[in-house]
């Protein structure tokens, strides 16, 4: 009974806490609720008047919805870039700011979730999905196995956030014996989700473009290069504005390790590049309409060689350990590389994999007004979720905001006391 | 002490509300309250919410669907629209054969299946895309025109080449379907439970004819140009945010009956049967003329060949 | 998940039966190209009336070989059927090679043998051999029916004109809509 009265004093004393705040926070979820309204309007007129008022057709029936959503799944997985060094060498800097990468995970896993619902045509039968209630086409279906590990993933990083933060507030030890295998399994889930996502491309042999054995390498690549650069730029932020105490170290580990994954996307995708420029066979047509232009299309060219020089300039800023240690140069490279995996994921993969189309036709696909303002909504609840998050999180971390002592320098609430 | 929700009693266990669980149900919620009540402007019936896939159906309940549908097409398009449920003829498995040699890309075969297959014509949806190729490049589609317009078809040099559903043994859009919304039936024919499939165009992906299409919007189809003979597997009237695609006309080939494009092809180039019956005319094709089919490095093994007649 | 077998199968039989039984009747429902089909002996094909020309058939009201003698020489004509233009086969192909000269309601075959205009594919066959057997196995042509029924065949004549056989080209039909053009109707879905 003392733990559920706990645990909803843990959830009630939360929400009190994701709604108060300073000016700035109560202006940035501000913002971001404005964000979600505008996305959520537009997605009205989406559900009203079908998909047709997107710049999808059959010819790239796949867009910037699809592109976003491989995106954030390698975000998810790269949760993991700081459990690995963590858990696995045991390296203290790290271990206190790994429940950081898990709350970004869920973040954004949440936009996953968000991008597959305002994709599909038909939302009101989302159900149909759902293992026994619907019917999941398991497995011989790998967007079935990708539901599954996205949600199995999901719920396994919301329950260690849940609980560690729970620990926290009731000013317990979390029991090692409970998170240090979870948050081990967490390892191979994280893999599995981006491998998935990379199957369901990977094993269309419609498109050779996507038909390549070295598909699923690329993603984790790109995925583990780019994820934990959002986190470096959050953890020097979170420095600056709270009393987490996160130390450089730690921060220049993680960007080392950034540098070795970076080497290795680029290698593979100079292997990409190499296997099918160098035989030259018809399945090129993909390759060069992304990177040189095909009948006069040319307009993914530019952010093509963008995003390879992007990522080529942040190699080198992480690889070398006095650009790798100077914050400038660390920022930058950090944008960078999040610029070019991102174009990558959404330009450089959905879109050439699908153009020329399978009847060899060009239709050139860019985002209608509707679909930028559908992402930007939904990412704006991402950042909502891990803004509230964070608000909550980051207290109960330091031990300011536990069940005896209450919020710091909140009004005081009724007298807390345990048991 | 007010418990704001309600916890598992299990101490230690996780409760499936966290933190900020309270906003995010919410959120939540209110999609999918808006998604439910707008999807099909407020049409949405919770019979249809909640039919399962017609696979799973008892005969009694595809009855139910079946009344139900057809009420709704009445009133929707102010006459009698007969949904059949015929299943397939045993000791059959249907062929199609298309001779290149004789196709003139006159496209009558294209209109043809839109007028009986109650294809939406606007936004405009073709089951069939006729390719015009250069005899010199002979079958290359990166070489295809799809749009060519001139006076007179045939255009020197040129042959054609209709593509549509491959009706294919193997067929990479079964595989990965995330619902079973799309299933091989015994007769060969692939078909789609247009109110079960979720929209997520997995299959448009998979497949290497782009023989699959989509309701972008909402599908318009004229009330006096409604085919009312149709099939809950084939040609009855769509709704937007679902795949569609060439059935082989199992309304009618089910009863006996030519698809509607080899009806109407003024040159003969198309033929159907069924490949199980030795004395048939596509069995004759496989026998006796060079056959090739599309994309064969594939292996999807299509029921749909192309020969040359000449 | 699946349907028992048996189930299955009796509406399959039902459906197969009626399939047959019906597949004359439905045969006559189809839209045929010409009226009346014309009975031939059993080792030939049922096929429609030849089309001939307005008023053109039988040939014998003007060609009576007691009135009118056959003039066998080979030329172009100059009196009569002017209209006609031939192109078929080497220049040096003339009416008479397919017209019989004494039985003008007949063509002929090259040994003499003579033909029905209602049976006039025996003709074609003689020089397109491999025409005619794909043909009659419903592989060249337009044949329509049932697949598992009656067929309805046509002449070779119902679509090559004897005299110009070429296959006429036609005027296309319109080009899909680019995928640019599928747009939504100004002023919203409906």
């Amino acid at each position: 009974m003392t733990t559920l009265r706990n645990f909803s004093r843990f959830i009630t004393d939360t929400l009190r806490m994701i709604t108060t705040g300073g000016p700035v926070y109560y202006a940035w979820v501000a913002f971001l609720l404005l964000l979600i309204a505008f996305g959520t309007n537009a997605y009205i007129g989406q559900v009203q008047n079908g998909l047709i008022v997107t710049n999808m057709r059959d010819q790239v029936s796949w867009g910037f919805y699809i592109g976003n959503f491989t995106f954030l799944v390698g975000v998810a997985a790269a949760a993991i870039m700081l459990v690995i060094p963590a858990y696995i060498y045991d390296w203290e800097p790290i271990k206190e700011i790994t429940i950081l990468g898990e709350m970004l995970a869920i973040s954004a896993l949440v936009m996953c979730l968000g991008f597959v619902m305002v994709d599909i045509g038909r939302p009101d039968r989302f159900w149909h999905i759902m293992p026994l209630v619907g019917r999941l086409n398991w497995p011989q279906s790998m967007l079935a196995w990708d539901v599954l590990v996205l949600n199995a993933y999901l719920v396994l990083n919301y329950f260690v956030v849940t609980y560690l933060l729970y620990c926290a507030y009731t000013e317990r030890h979390y029991v090692k014996k409970l998170v240090t295998p979870l948050v081990l399994l967490s390892i191979p889930m994280a893999v599995s989700i981006h491998t998935c996502t990379a199957y369901l491309y990977n094993g269309l042999a419609s498109r050779p473009f996507w038909n390549s054995a070295i598909l699923a390498p690329r993603f984790l690549a790109s995925a583990f290069c780019s994820g934990p650069a959002i986190l470096l730029i959050l953890l020097q932020i979170l420095r600056k504005t709270t009393k987490l105490s996160i130390k450089d170290e730690a921060i220049f580990k993680i960007a080392e390790l950034m540098a070795y994954t970076m080497g290795f996307n680029l290698f593979l995708t100079a292997a990409e590049s190499f296997k099918e420029l160098y035989s030259g066979t018809e399945h090129m047509v993909y390759f060069e309409y992304l990177l040189f232009g095909l009948k006069g299309h040319n307009t993914l060219v530019p952010y093509a060689w963008a995003s390879i020089i992007c990522g080529a300039i942040a190699f080198i800023l992480f690889l070398v350990p006095k650009t790798r240690t100077n914050w400038v140069t660390l920022n930058i490279g950090c944008v960078l590389i999040y610029a070019s995996v991102y174009i990558e994921k959404g330009m450089g993969l959905i879109i050439p994999g699908l153009t020329p189309d399978a009847l060899g036709e060009i239709y050139v696909y860019t985002p209608s007004i509707t679909e930028i303002s559908v992402a930007a909504g939904i990412f704006a609840l991402g950042f909502l979720v891990f803004t509230l998050m964070l608000k909550a999180a980051v207290p109960m971390m330091l031990g300011e905001f536990t069940i005896s002592r209450g919020r710091k320098g909140a009004q005081a609430a009724k007298p807390e006391g345990h048991g | 002490m007010m418990d704001q929700d309600a916890c598992q009693p299990t101490p230690g266990a996780p409760c499936p509300s966290g933190e900020n669980n309270g906003r995010r149900e919410f959120l939540g919620a209110a999609v999918a309250a808006v998604a439910t009540a707008l999807t099909g402007c407020g049409k949405l019936s919770k019979e249809e919410f909640l039919q399962h896939n017609f696979r799973e159906l008892s005969k009694e309940e595809v009855l139910t669907v079946i009344e139900r549908l057809e009420k709704e097409y009445k009133e929707k398009f102010g006459k009698e629209v007969k949904v059949a449920n015929t299943p397939a003829l045993p000791g059959v498995m249907f062929g199609y054969a298309l001779d290149l040699s004789r196709c003139i890309g006159c496209r009558r075969c294209v209109h043809a299946c839109v007028k009986e297959n109650n294809q939406s014509r606007d936004p405009e949806i073709q089951w069939i895309r006729v390719l015009e190729l250069e005899k010199e490049e002979g079958v290359n589609l990166q070489h295809a025109e799809h749009y060519y317009n001139p006076d007179e078809v045939p255009r020197e040099g040129h042959f054609y080449m209709p593509v549509q559903c491959q009706q294919c043994k193997k067929p990479p859009c079964v595989k990965v379907c995330p619902v079973g919304a799309t299933w091989r039936e015994k007769d060969g024919i692939v078909v789609v439970d247009y109110n079960w499939c979720i929209g997520c165009r997995y299959c448009m992906a998979a497949c290497p004819y782009g023989a699959r299409h989509f309701n972008w919007g909402d599908p318009q189809i004229p009330s006096k140009d409604v085919n009312p003979e149709t099939h809950y597997l084939g040609n009855r009237p769509r709704a937007k945010g679902v795949v569609e695609k060439c059935t082989f006309c199992v309304q009618r080939t089910r009863q006996g009956k030519y698809p509607a494009c080899l009806e109407v092809c003024p040159t003969g180039s198309r033929k159907f049967g069924n490949l199980l019956d030795k004395e048939s005319e596509i069995r004759y094709i496989l026998e006796n003329k060079r056959v090739f089919k599309l994309k064969e490095e594939l292996n999807t093994q299509p029921n749909f060949f192309y020969f040359y007649g000449v | 998940m699946t349907q028992p077998l048996r189930l299955s199968i009796l509406p399959g039989l039902a459906a197969c039966l009626l399939a047959l039984a019906g597949s004359a009747v439905s045969a006559e429902e189809h839209k045929k190209p010409h009226a009346a089909t014309v009975q031939v002996p059993k080792d030939q094909v049922q096929v429609p009336k030849p089309p001939f020309s307005e008023g053109i058939f039988p040939c014998s009201q003007c060609h009576d070989p007691k009135s009118m003698a056959p003039n066998t020489k080979r030329r172009e004509l100059k009196d009569m059927h002017t209209d006609i233009s031939l192109h078929h086969g080497p220049d040096t192909r003339w009416c008479l090679d397919c017209h019989d000269a004494y039985n003008r309601d007949n063509l002929h075959l090259a040994n003499g043998k003579l033909v029905s205009f209602n049976t006039s594919y025996q003709l074609c066959g003689q020089c397109h051999g491999d025409k005619l057997r794909d043909w009659r196995v419903g592989i060249h042509g337009k044949r329509t029916g049932s697949w598992n029924g009656a067929k309805q065949y046509l002449l070779c004549v119902h679509c090559h004109n004897p005299h110009s056989p070429h296959f006429k080209s036609l005027k296309p039909m319109p080009p899909p809509a680019r995928p640019e053009a599928i747009q939504i109707k100004n002023g919203g879905a409906k």
